[in-house]
């Protein structure tokens, strides 16, 4: 879990120093990055001290500034986040999130979510890896998978209509299918990936829904003849997942399809990876 | 011992008279249809003892591999009689109506069903599938699909044995959707107390009945927290009754990443629809694959009996490639549920003996026999007990 986040933490410093981003780097007086640093809760303080103290004694120049995202309640009742977070956030534009508790079934919305939301992380990615030397079922598993991190069905829009019937709507917008399709084949060439696979049910349920999404797909592949392009069901994509992981590259997947099943392969926790997209966001912005 | 001996002494008397009773007025009843040529009775007509049960083959590889249970199921002598009836979306202008095939369910109680492939072309009007329709109209509310390691095929997990229960009535599968204004489609996700306790009640009965320790809830209530929220207060709430039965919950994510990593761990899961689908397909594929999993759908009075992940494999039509092991296993399944379990477990012995000889097996499990020659080293090992 600790080399998790420390891995990810490597990945956003070691893009730092390349030439490209060294203009960037230049613009801060002092040439030290800050970075925010949401320790979480469970065992996310402890990984974060890790985090910090392999960072100091390999002479990392970052400044981590430290924020506690205890849910305040706001002059609504509602509890929210507290507002130092978004100061921070906006302030260094990158940060390093520990795993962040979200009660079930009840109390205040997701902090997750309302990260997400707040500052509109549209595209989850996680590239999935065999790591060298530790051995799982699933071998040379490398693969990417790319979820739409802001709807579906996670637009947290509820409602009980009578007692004991509530109905979940799930949204799906073409201007947020646009955004992350266009994100998954702009990845896809910038990484030298060969294929993208788009993951959606518009068979049997979600026929408009899901429908939206892969148009927008299929849009957008139109644009990028180069790239290889699927359609998949998602029950097909678990099965051949499981059975034979090396056959995906990099897949387009919306929110709540689990795209996490593979981060077992490779021994993680799925909870503190939220913080990939912001550094590959920065990645991007950096290249 | 002598006094609960001498209660029940004139209750078996009296059972034992009236079955004599009964036979005779049978045999009576026989000897006058023969001997005054009057109307045929009955239990003349068709054999005493020989069921009827639904067929659909449904489309894809779904007619060949009917036809192998068929052949499986002549040479095994097992006293079944099919109503076949051609259901399909894609090839509609063959396609009998679904009131035929659900009427057909609803006499028998008990069917047999390929998978019915639906379009991903929605052309405007009816939301809901072919598929959807025929569960709703019978009520086939709990799904459940058996993940059992089969002996003698390696797969990259082992000895894997658990049982996963899906509500498949309502959920993500509604067909409730529209679009509010141009590019904004909203989905709606129904989930209702009532619906949550059957199934929830059901997963406990079955584990009760199956000898099973454990029930997991998969849901995800931490997004999801009034629909994903109720559906597992609704597992909670059950759970109590049974305290005999292990009781957790897990989080979609989470299972799925348990599941390949560690799924040994479960006994029977219970979970929304669309989870179900997923956490099928996932863990078929961890034990050989669509072709090898049975799965079968209960609602109150009727039984439909299917593969566990549904794939119509249409990619095979005609090259006698596919698998028929899935589905010969769900017509084992269906001959335990009529009672003829002698003749269930000669089936099923034999496709297990077949398989774990690995001699004769088709190419998704890693051979190059086609489903004739495996359909036929089945019907060998029949008789070879």
């Amino acid at each position: 879990m600790a080399s998790r986040l420390l891995r990810k933490a490597i990945v956003c410093f070691s893009e730092k120093v390349t030439p490209q981003s060294l203009s960037s780097c230049r613009q801060m007086s002092s040439g030290v990055q800050q970075i925010t640093m949401i320790p979480g809760d469970g065992i996310g303080p402890e990984i974060s001290q890790s985090v910090k103290d392999i960072f100091s004694a390999s002479g990392v120049p970052v400044e981590w500034e430290d924020v506690d995202v205890t849910p305040v309640k706001g002059p609504d009742g509602n509890f929210r986040l507290p507002q130092k977070i978004f100061d921070s956030m906006s302030r260094t534009k990158v940060g390093l999130k520990g795993p962040l508790a979200t009660p079930i079934g009840k109390g205040h919305q997701s902090l997750n979510l309302a990260l997400r939301k707040a500052f509109t992380l549209y595209a989850n990615v996680r590239p999935c890896k065999s790591i060298e030397g530790f051995k799982t079922p699933y071998n040379n598993v490398d693969l990417v998978t790319i979820r739409e991190n802001t709807e579906g069905e996670y637009s947290g829009i509820e409602h009980i209509i009578v007692d004991g019937v509530v109905q979940s709507i799930k949204l799906i917008t073409e201007e947020a299918s646009m955004r992350v399709a266009e994100y998954a084949f702009k990845y896809a060439h910038d990484n030298n990936r060969d294929s993208v696979t788009a993951v959606h049910k518009a068979n049997i349920m979600y026929r408009m829904s899901d429908g939206l999404f892969l148009k927008c797909c299929r849009h957008v592949a139109e644009k990028n003849p180069d790239m290889k392009f699927r359609e998949m069901y998602l029950d097909t994509v678990c099965l051949n997942m499981v059975q034979d992981p090396t056959q995906f590259d990099v897949s387009a997947f919306e929110v709540i399809r689990e795209g996490k099943v593979l981060t077992g392969d490779l021994g993680g926790s799925s909870k503190c990876s939220e913080l990939t997209q912001e550094i590959c966001r920065k990645v991007q912005e950096l290249a | 011992m002598a006094a609960s001996l001498r209660r029940t002494q004139p209750v078996i008397v009296q059972t034992f008279s009236r079955f004599l009773k009964n036979k005779q007025d049978l045999l009576r009843n026989v000897e006058r249809c023969i001997h005054d040529s009057l109307p045929v009775c009955q239990s003349v007509a068709s054999p005493v003892g020989k069921q009827v049960a639904t067929l659909v083959p449904g489309d894809g590889v779904g007619p060949d591999m009917m036809n192998s249970l068929r052949d499986v199921f002549t040479h095994a002598g097992v006293p079944i009689e099919f109503e076949e009836y051609f259901l399909s979306e894609v090839q509609q202008g063959q396609s009998v109506s679904l009131d035929t095939v659900v009427e057909s369910f609803k006499r028998n109680g008990v069917g047999i069903k390929g998978i019915i492939t639906t379009p991903s072309h929605f052309k405007g009007g009816i939301l809901q599938t072919l598929n959807m329709k025929l569960r709703s109209e019978l009520d086939l509310f709990a799904n459940v699909v058996v993940i059992k390691s089969l002996p003698g095929l390696k797969t990259k997990h082992n000895n894997l044995d658990f049982v996963i229960i899906r509500e498949q009535t309502e959920g993500e599968y509604s067909a409730l959707e529209h679009e509010s204004v141009k590019g904004v489609v909203e989905c709606l996700k129904i989930i209702t107390r009532e619906k949550s306790r059957r199934i929830a009640k059901f997963a406990f009965d079955y584990a009760v009945k199956h000898k099973r320790n454990k029930v997991t809830a998969v849901h995800k209530a931490n997004i999801m927290k009034l629909g994903d929220g109720l559906f597992l207060q609704c597992c909670e709430e059950v759970a109590s009754y049974y305290p005999t039965i292990k009781f957790e919950n897990m989080i979609i994510d989470n299972c799925c990443m348990q599941l390949v990593s560690n799924p040994h761990q479960f006994d029977v899961m219970v979970m929304p629809n669309l989870y179900g689908n997923i956490v099928d397909n996932l863990a078929a594929g961890l034990v050989g694959g669509a072709g090898v999993v049975p799965g079968e759908s209960y609602s109150r009075d009727s039984a439909m009996f299917e593969q566990g992940a549904r794939h119509a494999f249409a990619d095979a039509v005609g090259r006698n490639i596919a698998n028929p092991t899935a589905v010969l296993l769900s017509g084992c399944n269906m001959l335990k549920h009529i009672h003829l379990d002698y003749h269930a477990k000669v089936i099923e012995d034999a496709v297990h003996r077949v398989i774990k000889s690995a001699k004769v097996r088709t190419k998704d499990l890693g051979g190059h026999s086609t489903t004739n020659d495996f359909t036929h080293a089945i019907i060998e090992q029949l008789h070879n007990n």
